[in-house]
């Protein structure tokens, strides 16, 4: 065998070093616990509802991205126009943005001295500390990484067999119906996962707008500050292996997709 | 058939501008031009998949310009055959007949006798992907044909094919050309295709159309040098008439019939004009001494190049004539051409 140059050694060096400070932790983490204490912490009513309440917001954040995010993915993928990358520049605005601060814009307008908050409000719709403004605040966070994955998955389809099919008779939503959607449906759910798993974990943003009712992220912070590290041990790993479950079938079906394609 | 009024398309980098065509009932219409010449832009708009901005498109006497796509009983068959990759070959072909309320009888009826015509009838339960570029296209073209569109727009069909398959598809074309009564529009970059398979078509370049016509007129008669250099009359030279001859660079070519008075320009077909030895008995009209100075091979053909004074002549001589009249650079030789080969414009 030839003789490995020094860069060989040197990548493998760099690569084992942070392969082991992303695994250390979370190994660390997921077997301090003992079993009897996950066990406890599964019967703790507050655990269960932040976890069952982090689940529930993110999907709904999710869905929402779904409806709201197909038709622009879509139009993105279809259309070259002026602006086009100003629109998509805007959309990925909450990456960037950091978290708190997203938290407090939406609660800028969604206050009692915009306008906005003021309809809200008398649609009897609470903004502050409720399951719509965690709700509000995960959309926004996790919308960009949908619309992205949604938009790459139509690019992939070529126009010239939607158009094929519209020459046949079929109108545009039975188009996208019996050709886009499955073609690229699996880009779809990717996307709806990468928007879960990013609002599932968002802390900073929800904690702004709703420290109660209290979401997983929010009560490990919580259990971390008033009871120390190992009070929070336990309810981290159930967040943990929650997000390691999505994470699980996003793996998946991207391989999947990358076999297909 | 197809009538097009003063169509105008305006795009991003790309314009087609004030088109006026008119494709007969049944027809075989090649519109013919070299890439980027927005053959397929006006194809698509046909389809009704690019907006007209000015203009009105008729079929079978039908105003078409509003209506959408589905609506106009276009079929279209692409070059990279654009068959529904997660559908089987069956699915392919029936998926138009859900949206015309064709009954299933009806529907099988008509399957069975394209998939008969098109020699694909073993193919049917298979996936796009396994299928050779022949049997693709031939699917995607009973897939259209099942709806009986109106007319079928062709861009570029045999063009992705490897040549094998596309004298199979070209031969096709040809018979469903006949027995399905449909008129066809078909858009190539390839005069030689054109030759083959129409009657009539036009050729656009630069978003305009040049000429439109019988195929056998616009190959021996183009009517500007884009034409010209399209139908492979390499032979094109800015000329002045007298007394119903062209001068070239100060040689004299008889023509057979008198220019107009606005003709600018000849051109000879290259497989138009014989290259002798220095030795002919007699020296009919339109011969001319000159030299060898190159020789390229085309295949079966080579293209020779002789120059007469400083008028460099391209000629297509067989390799065996090549061969027998032991022509090779440098060589002093004939070249001559019946004074019916040159045209004027």
């Amino acid at each position: 065998m030839r003789k490995k140059e020094p860069f060989f050694w040197f990548t493998l060096a760099c690569g084992t070093f942070i392969v082991a400070y992303i695994l250390l932790p979370l190994i660390e983490l997921i077997t301090s616990p003992s079993i009897s204490d996950l066990w406890e912490s599964a019967k703790d009513k507050d655990v269960v509802g932040s976890i069952w309440l982090s689940v529930y917001t993110a999907g709904s954040a999710a869905i929402i991205s779904f409806l709201f995010g197909t038709p622009l993915a879509y139009f993105l993928a279809r259309h070259e126009f002026r602006g086009k990358r100003f629109l998509e520049a805007v959309i990925d605005l909450p990456i960037v943005i950091p978290h708190p601060v997203v938290g407090i814009a939406i609660l800028g307008i969604a206050g009692k001295n915009h306008w906005i908050g003021q309809i809200i409000s008398e649609m009897g719709i609470r903004v502050l500390g409720s399951v719509t403004g965690i709700i509000a605040v995960l959309t926004f966070v996790g919308i960009p990484f949908y619309i992205h994955s949604a938009k790459n998955g139509f690019e992939a389809v070529a126009p010239r067999l939607e158009k094929v099919s519209r020459s046949l008779g079929a109108s545009m939503s039975s188009t996208f119906m019996r050709i886009t959607f499955p073609l690229a449906w699996r880009s779809m759910l990717i996307g709806i996962i990468m928007c879960s798993a990013r609002a599932i974990s968002e802390f900073g943003a929800v904690v702004v707008v709703a420290y109660h009712p209290m979401t997983a992220p929010v009560l490990i912070y919580e259990r971390f500050e008033g009871y120390g590290l190992k009070y929070s041990q336990p309810v981290a790993v159930w967040l943990v292996l929650v997000c390691l479950a999505l994470f699980f079938v996003l793996r998946i079906l991207t391989l999947r997709k990358a076999k297909d394609a | 058939m197809i009538r097009i009024e003063n169509l105008n398309i305006r795009l991003l980098d790309f314009r087609l501008k004030n088109i006026h065509l008119e494709v007969q009932e049944n027809e075989f219409f090649m519109l013919m031009g070299p890439t980027g010449a927005g053959k397929t832009v006006l194809l698509e708009t046909i389809a009704g998949l690019i907006p007209a901005n000015t203009g009105r498109i008729f079929i079978q006497g039908r105003d078409v310009t509003r209506l959408p796509s589905e609506k106009r009983e276009v079929g279209l068959v692409y070059q990279d055959h654009a068959l529904f990759p997660h559908l089987k070959v069956l699915e392919n072909i029936t998926y138009g007949l859900r949206f015309h309320g064709i009954a299933k009888e009806e529907g099988e009826k008509r399957l069975r006798r394209l998939t008969e015509l098109l020699n694909i009838d073993h193919l049917l339960h298979r996936l796009p992907l396994n299928l050779s570029g022949g049997e693709k296209q031939r699917v995607a073209l009973a897939r259209a044909l099942i709806v009986r569109p109106r007319v079928l727009l062709l861009d570029e069909p045999l063009s992705a094919l490897d040549p094998n398959f596309r004298e199979e598809i070209r031969n096709a074309l040809k018979t469903l050309h006949e027995k399905t009564n449909t008129t066809f529009l078909m858009v190539t970059h390839d005069f030689g295709e054109a030759l083959a398979l129409a009657d009539r078509g036009a050729v656009i370049d630069h978003g305009a159309i040049e000429q439109v016509g019988a195929i056998h007129d616009i190959f021996q008669r183009p009517v500007s040098c884009s034409v010209a250099d399209f139908v492979g009359m390499k032979n094109l030279f800015e000329a002045t008439f007298q007394n119903g001859a062209a001068e070239v660079s100060g040689i004299k070519i008889q023509l057979n019939q008198a220019p107009e008075a606005h003709h600018r320009y000849i051109a000879i077909r290259p497989e138009d004009i014989t290259v002798a030895g220095n030795s002919l008995s007699s020296m009919p009209e339109n011969t001319f001494p000159g030299l060898v100075t190159s020789l390229t091979s085309h295949g079966f053909t080579y293209e020779v190049h002789v120059k007469a004074g400083t008028v460099t002549f391209k000629a297509l001589v067989t390799k065996k004539r090549l061969v027998n009249r032991e022509i090779r650079e440098g060589l002093e030789v004939l070249v001559s051409f019946d004074p019916a080969s040159v045209h004027s414009f």
